[in-house]
């Protein structure tokens, strides 16, 4: 019998494992159909940028309502903001979710993995569903499995950058340490180096400039669902253990082959 | 360690001498570099680098589109006051014009935000010439008070303060800062103002970083471009963005690239800038410091704006006008400038969204929720 596949976050069970994003399009307008072509079930705001008073100008209008609403905390520089941003995020009616961003680098938009954790720590216990956006560091990582993250989302490569997996060993030793789902969130700037994220055994991945920057988003958009489901099911396929060389054909060990001379 | 050191280091560069002797294929070097040190964005403004001009323009395109993506932030300025104490050779408002001189009551001030607030636009920067008498820190807090209520981001392009002058303006509700510093040249910039506070040149040129030590969220610096060679003026400009974004990653940095344009006392710029040059100059700019903000006012004209569009802009003036009350009444006191670019916000955003951008009407969010400051 074929068992289901999905991944559960906060208790909601997610069939897509691509995650989307809002900024950098040209128009709000083409939200849904990114939305549909990637059969992404989960999509992240900015809560900046979200004008709640604004009837026809609020991104929250062009997310199709199935979808799980993910508010990340873009501008916070200190987990006291972005905490201010959670909280003002579920005040607002954006729900439970938050991806913690806190962001003190404004040259590489890299994450402060000190202040992330503070921020984790305080908003679980209050009940949000904590995804926080951090460097792929293993120590992070577990104090924010600790504090009660529902997963880690490490960078690949800075935000924008579409420069691919460029931590993908330490993305590897997450996978392998961090009993919470580990999402790739950044740098991802082709299908190919989603799929190999999946294929590595990440959850899922965070895809946003690699599919607004395309010529054809929503084209892109589908590309990548198909890339994060064909890695998703390389690994759960197990791929054979792949070799540097070519097997000799005369073997050092074959003679273990030929029974017991004796 | 002030900028001003950094700029003591270049004071008596020669420039020209400098310029000179760069190669294009020290040119075609610079631009192929993924981090460009002080050096290649020099000799990308140099004449030099023209001939590759659509190959800058192109990777500007790519590494804004990368960071930024096809948005186009927006606001409008507001003038407060045009008082004003200095003699600054090139400005309309210079105390020896004799101009129409206003300033809004908190009256006005709430009508004038009204009807900006209009537009959508949830972004606004307030000016006032430099006449702390008139438009001091007192009556600032008073007018932000009742902007915060209208808007979620509150800029000031105002005379420089002091660091706790600057965080009281923040504690108000501020959190963007723009001051030019007009010209680097330091000895120019004393023969362009002669008379009043804005001579000291050492207190405006550090009066960004005062901004950024006292806690302003976002920082914009610029040189108006027409006082002096541009290629230095750039340069400078460049590289005290540079020095800012170094040593406080966490402020937003920005660059505006102000052309000089006609005023009221009618003084001639020394140096043109074509429109050429002003590519150059943005695209070397965003070269150097691919995350830095480039913010291009409606001192440009329309046609010239949407051209420049893809080659790095990031922030951009709508609906502005540079005089006293002007969005509310037609008897406004004189303005500081003329402005070229006459749309409205909506038709600003219609022409953005023809040509392939969004229009981003609100950017930043104050963390309390109105009137419940636990939140």
């Amino acid at each position: 019998m074929k068992y289901e596949d999905y991944l559960e976050i906060g208790g909601t069970k997610l069939f897509s494992r691509l995650f989307i994003g809002t900024g950098k399009y040209a128009s709000d307008a083409l939200i849904p159909q990114i939305a549909e072509s990637s059969g992404s079930q989960v999509i992240t705001v900015a809560l900046r940028r979200v004008d709640f008073e604004s009837h026809t100008e609020n991104v929250i209008k062009h997310i199709p309502k199935t979808m799980q609403l993910l508010p990340n905390t873009s501008g916070a520089r200190t987990s006291d903001e972005a905490i201010r941003i959670a909280r003002l995020a579920k005040a607002m009616g954006c729900g439970n979710w938050i991806k913690i961003e806190v962001i003190s680098d404004n040259k590489y938009l890299l994450p402060d993995g000190y202040e992330t954790v503070k921020a984790t720590e305080i908003l679980a216990r209050e009940g949000f569903v904590v995804l926080p956006y951090i460097n792929p560091d293993l120590m992070v990582a577990k104090q924010l499995q600790n504090a009660g993250a529902a997963a880690v989302m490490p960078l690949g490569a800075p935000i924008g950058s579409n420069r691919g997996l460029k931590t993908g060993e330490m993305i590897r030793i997450l996978i392998d340490e961090i009993d919470i789902p580990i999402i790739v969130d950044a740098g991802i700037g082709k299908p190919s180096q989603a799929c190999r994220a999946m294929e590595m055994g990440a959850s899922a991945c965070l895809v946003n400039t690699a599919i607004a920057g395309a010529n054809d988003p929503v084209r892109m958009a589908g590309a990548f669902a198909d890339a994060v489901r064909a890695g998703r099911s390389a690994f759960l396929a197990g791929p054979g253990a792949s070799r540097k060389t070519a097997s000799a054909s005369s073997p050092l060990t074959g003679f273990l082959d030929f029974g017991d001379p004796r | 360690m002030s900028f001003y050191q950094s700029y003591l280091g270049y004071r008596d560069f020669p420039f020209a001498q400098y310029l000179d002797a760069i190669t294009e294929s020290q040119a075609a070097a610079a631009l192929s570099k993924e981090r460009l040190k002080e050096q290649d964005l020099l000799t990308l403004l140099s004449p030099q680098a023209e001939p590759f001009l659509e190959d800058m323009a192109q990777k500007a395109h790519r590494l804004t589109m990368n960071q930024f993506g096809s948005v186009i932030f927006l606001f409008t300025p507001m003038y407060l006051s045009n008082f004003c104490t200095n003699h600054c050779v090139y400005c309309g408002f210079n105390v020896r014009n004799k101009i129409g001189r206003r300033r809004l009551s908190f009256d006005e001030v709430e009508k004038e935000a009204a009807k900006i607030a209009e537009t959508g636009l949830k972004h606004i920067l307030i000016l006032t010439g430099e006449a702390k008498k008139k438009a001091g820190i007192e009556y600032l807090q008073g007018c932000v008070k009742i902007l915060k209520t209208y808007f979620t981001s509150i800029a000031i392009e105002i005379y420089p303060l002091e660091t706790d002058e600057y965080g009281k303006l923040i504690a108000s509700g501020v959190d963007s800062l723009t001051i030019f510093q007009e010209t680097y040249n330091e000895r120019l910039y004393e023969t362009l103002h002669p008379k009043g506070p804005k001579r000291d040149y050492r207190f405006r040129i550090d009066a960004p970083e005062r901004g950024c030590m006292a806690g302003m969220r976002s920082v914009n610096v610029g040189a108006l471009l027409g006082l002096d060679n541009w290629r230095s003026e750039a340069f400078f400009t460049g590289l005290h963005a540079e020095y800012l974004q170094r040593k406080y990653p966490e402020v937003e940095i920005s660059i505006s690239l102000p052309r000089m344009r006609p005023q009221v006392g009618g003084f001639q710029p020394k140096f043109t800038v074509s429109d050429r040059n002003l590519v150059q100059i943005m695209t070397a700019f965003r070269l150097f410091l691919p995350r830095a903000g480039i913010t291009v006012s409606t001192r440009e004209s329309a046609v010239f704006r949407d051209s420049i569009l893809p080659l790095g802009v990031t922030k951009m003036s709508a609906g502005s006008c540079t005089s006293v009350g002007g969005h509310t009444s037609k008897e406004s006191g004189s303005s500081q400038f003329e402005i070229s670019d006459e749309r409205g916000v909506g038709e600003m955003a219609t022409a953005l969204a023809s040509l392939g951008f969004q229009p981003v009407y609100k950017d930043w969010q104050p963390m309390e929720a109105r009137g419940d400051e636990s939140v």
